[in-house]
């Protein structure tokens, strides 16, 4: 297995094919950990994980501290508003505060794009990003990635679907950097109002392909995955569509749309899901929704993050 | 008092003048140019090898007082300008206060006058507290020696208001100059709408948001015959929307930064809130069809946008920092490398963007050599390559994104009046 040597885990754009591979890997190595009556190892015992949430979640903060947990680490949760800075606490404060601390690793996410890289250059502890903006979201892509591996067999060739708010999705940033990385074939469609200038070129390596799409059609025709992205309601005060009835009419995964897909194709959501917008509850529910296992590997993903960093550190240390 | 400068290369735009001359200062004011002067009763200045120019001109500088002196003083912000070979510089309104009202205009001119260094040519705004509703009291500001009005960070957004402000500005000879950019249309932005955007996740402010306010100045200074100075013009299109104003005999100047310049949206990857401005840094694109708007008489003037930030501001997440970053004292080594060491254009046309082109812009009584003209001078040393060190700047702060950039071109000393203000340390 090759060595995976960074101190931070920031985003896909940067890692390799190899270190991909490495996580996904080590990943699977930790599944089964989950399906034991004592599911807990104790390989990071002594280890202090911080989670960093500067911005609400449910899912992403839990999976990350059950990840800690069963490799025996100490997590603690500390969820800031953004309120810290803007009385005035600068991000080297915030920096100096946590790693005052001495955590091992700092799993961070905030609203504003850059925050964990700019805490990496600042401080020791590893940094993991859990969500920066609309920049990257490194864990999600590698859970996906895992989970249409381990349904599919492979990445290689894949023609892959990713629809709905492009602009505003960290999810789909971090998928089109890995999955192009490991050769699928992906395809984006959304609005115009919510797809980025010049998204096609943001992929610069890789074997695969990004296509933008004119319509969700033409995205979902004969895909082998249908990756569907959150709308968040409060996009349409700011004129991006009419109104989340049109959504679900126009650019929402419907049974009848889903058919356009390859017969063995499977949906995808990063969650929460909104029933009935960008997904319709038959298609949330069908045999080929693998959006509960998204969640389930994600913990197994998140496990072989942590390690990986802690094992780049010297596991033997303190 | 008399001051002799020997052996140097005169430099100046504003009458074609490039020759290897002595010059001599009488009583603060150019007296001769020309070979073998006699030294008697002068001190004497050796400047052989060097360049010697107008002092340089800089029509868009922040000196943040009053009101954020923790940025910047006009003191410190004035040795920021002649250890840069800036012998005048002109001060935005956007102080707190806004520089609003002849009481701004006159404190600002007191300080400038205890800091005795470079001249300071205040600019008042365009409407009280550069709100964009009412207009300024602009006649008076100009009594108390303002010498422009904008509302610069703030572009006037009522069409309406921006009309009547040309027409008052012309009946008293003023000229307006705008920060253009629809701010509705730049929607909150953070850096230039492009690639790295979309690659970043931040907001970006289409070129159109500039592009289209540039255009409907341009129309509105046709309707009202006012004079119209499009400040820090970063885009491809709006340089072609200005030439083509200038091709019709419109009364359309603009002005560009060093960074605009030299940097592009690229620069943005890291985070580092130094490469965040407004206007951001633009596309490749638009960095070359700035450049060859300097070469092609498009642009009159090169200025810095000289924007102090305290560290701590800019340490902030990139999209809550201040937009902003200091050139007073790394103008002329980032143009000249940009510019001249790269062919696009000669050291007589940079030289006239940051003297005659600019004086000119905001009718400023300065940038010449002329016998009898005010003697500031910039002498510098085109061939110094040298190191940017932001600890050893003048200025109060230190944001600046050429940090560590290898420029060329570098200030010997500065005169104001006929007095040195500044001398390059050994």
């Amino acid at each position: 297995m090759t060595k995976f040597t960074r101190k931070d885990l920031l985003g896909i754009r940067e890692l390799s094919v190899e270190e991909i591979n490495t996580i996904l890997d080590t990943a699977h190595s930790f599944k089964e950990v989950s399906a034991r009556s004592i599911k807990k190892v104790p390989t990071l015992r002594g280890k202090t994980v911080i989670n960093f949430f500067f911005e609400a979640s449910t899912r992403t903060r839990t999976s990350f501290e059950i990840a800690g947990k069963r490799l025996s680490a100490d997590t603690i949760n500390i969820s800031a508003s953004t309120s810290s800075v803007t009385k005035g606490e600068t991000l080297i404060d915030t920096a100096r505060n946590l790693e005052a601390m001495a955590p091992d690793v700092i799993v961070i996410r905030h609203s504003s794009p850059g925050v964990p890289h700019q805490l990496a250059r600042l401080i020791d502890s590893s940094v993991v990003n859990a969500g920066d903006g609309a920049h990257e979201h490194p864990s999600q892509a590698l859970l996906d990635a895992y989970t249409i591996r381990e349904r599919k067999g492979r990445i290689a060739g894949l023609q892959i679907a990713i629809i709905g708010d492009i602009t505003h999705s960290r999810v789909a940033r971090s998928n089109v950097h890995l999955l192009t990385k490991l050769g699928a074939h992906v395809r984006v469609a959304g609005p115009r109002t919510l797809l980025p200038p010049r998204f096609a070129e943001i992929v610069e390596d890789g074997e695969g392909s990004l296509t933008v799409c004119a319509k969700v059609e033409d995205a979902i025709l004969d895909a082998d995955v249908v990756m569907m992205l959150r709308i968040q309601h409060e996009r349409m005060s700011a004129a991006y569509f009419p109104s989340l009835k049109e959504y679900s009419i126009r650019y929402g995964l419907t049974l009848e749309r889903f058919a356009l897909a390859s017969q063995e194709a499977i949906v995808m959501h990063p969650g929460p899901v909104n029933r009935g917008v960008e997904i319709s509850s038959d298609v949330v529910d069908n045999a080929r929704s693998l959006i509960l296992d998204q969640v389930t590997n994600g913990v197994a993903v998140r496990m072989a993050i942590l390690f990986l960093l802690m094992q780049s550190r010297g596991l033997g240390e303190g | 008092m008399k001051l002799l400068i020997t052996g140097g290369k005169i430099l100046d735009p504003s009458q074609g003048l490039e020759k290897i001359a002595d010059l001599l200062i009488e009583d603060g004011r150019i007296a001769e140019i020309g070979n073998d002067l006699s030294s008697q009763g002068a001190a004497v200045f050796a400047a052989s090898g060097l360049l010697v120019a107008p002092g340089f001109i800089d029509l868009h500088v922040h000196l943040r007082e009053p009101g954020e002196e923790y940025k910047e003083t006009i003191a410190t912000g004035l040795q920021a300008a002649v250890a840069g070979g800036f012998t005048s510089v002109c001060s935005m309104p956007n102080t707190t206060p806004v520089n609003d009202n002849a009481s701004i205009t006159r404190y600002i001119l007191d300080q400038a006058r205890q800091a005795n260094l470079a001249n300071v040519f205040p600019v008042g705004a365009i409407t009280r507290g550069s709100l964009g509703e009412e207009l300024a009291e602009m006649a008076e500001m100009k009594a108390a020696g303002a010498v422009a009005v904008s509302d610069d960070g703030k572009p006037v957004m009522n069409a309406q208001v921006m009309r009547h402000a040309m027409e008052y500005a012309r009946d008293h000879d003023l000229v307006v100059a705008d920060h253009c950019q629809d701010n509705c249309l730049a929607a909150c932005g953070v850096m230039h709408e492009g690639k790295y955007s979309t690659l970043l996740g931040l907001k970006g402010m289409s070129g159109a948001a500039e592009d289209s306010h540039v255009a409907r100045d341009i129309m509105l200074a046709e309707l009202t015959g006012a004079r119209a100075h499009i400040m820090h013009i970063s885009t491809a299109r709006a340089v072609e929307l200005v030439r083509d104003a200038k091709r019709r005999g419109l009364p359309v100047t603009c002005e560009v930064t060093p960074h605009h310049l030299a940097l592009t949206d690229a620069e943005v990857l890291g985070f580092d809130a130094n490469t965040k401005m407004n206007p951001p840094l633009r596309s490749e694109e638009d960095r070359l069809a700035l450049i060859e708007a300097c070469a092609d008489g498009t642009i009159d003037a090169i200025a810095t946008d000289h924007a102090p930030h305290h560290a701590d501001e800019k340490m902030l997440e990139f999209d809550r920092a201040p937009f902003g970053v200091i050139g007073l004292e790394t103008a002329l080594g980032a143009c000249f490398k940009v510019l001249v060491e790269s062919g696009a254009v000669s050291v007589m046309r940079l030289v006239e963007m940051l003297t005659v082109g600019a004086a000119r812009v905001f009718a400023l009584p300065r940038g010449t050599l002329q016998k009898g003209a005010i003697a500031d001078l910039t002498i510098f040393n085109p061939d110094a390559v040298w190191t940017v060190d932001p600890v050893k700047f003048k200025s109060k702060s230190r944001n600046t994104p050429f940090a560590n950039w290898t420029l060329r071109g570098k200030v010997i000393a500065t005169f104001v009046a006929g007095r040195e203000v500044y001398r390059a340390e050994e």
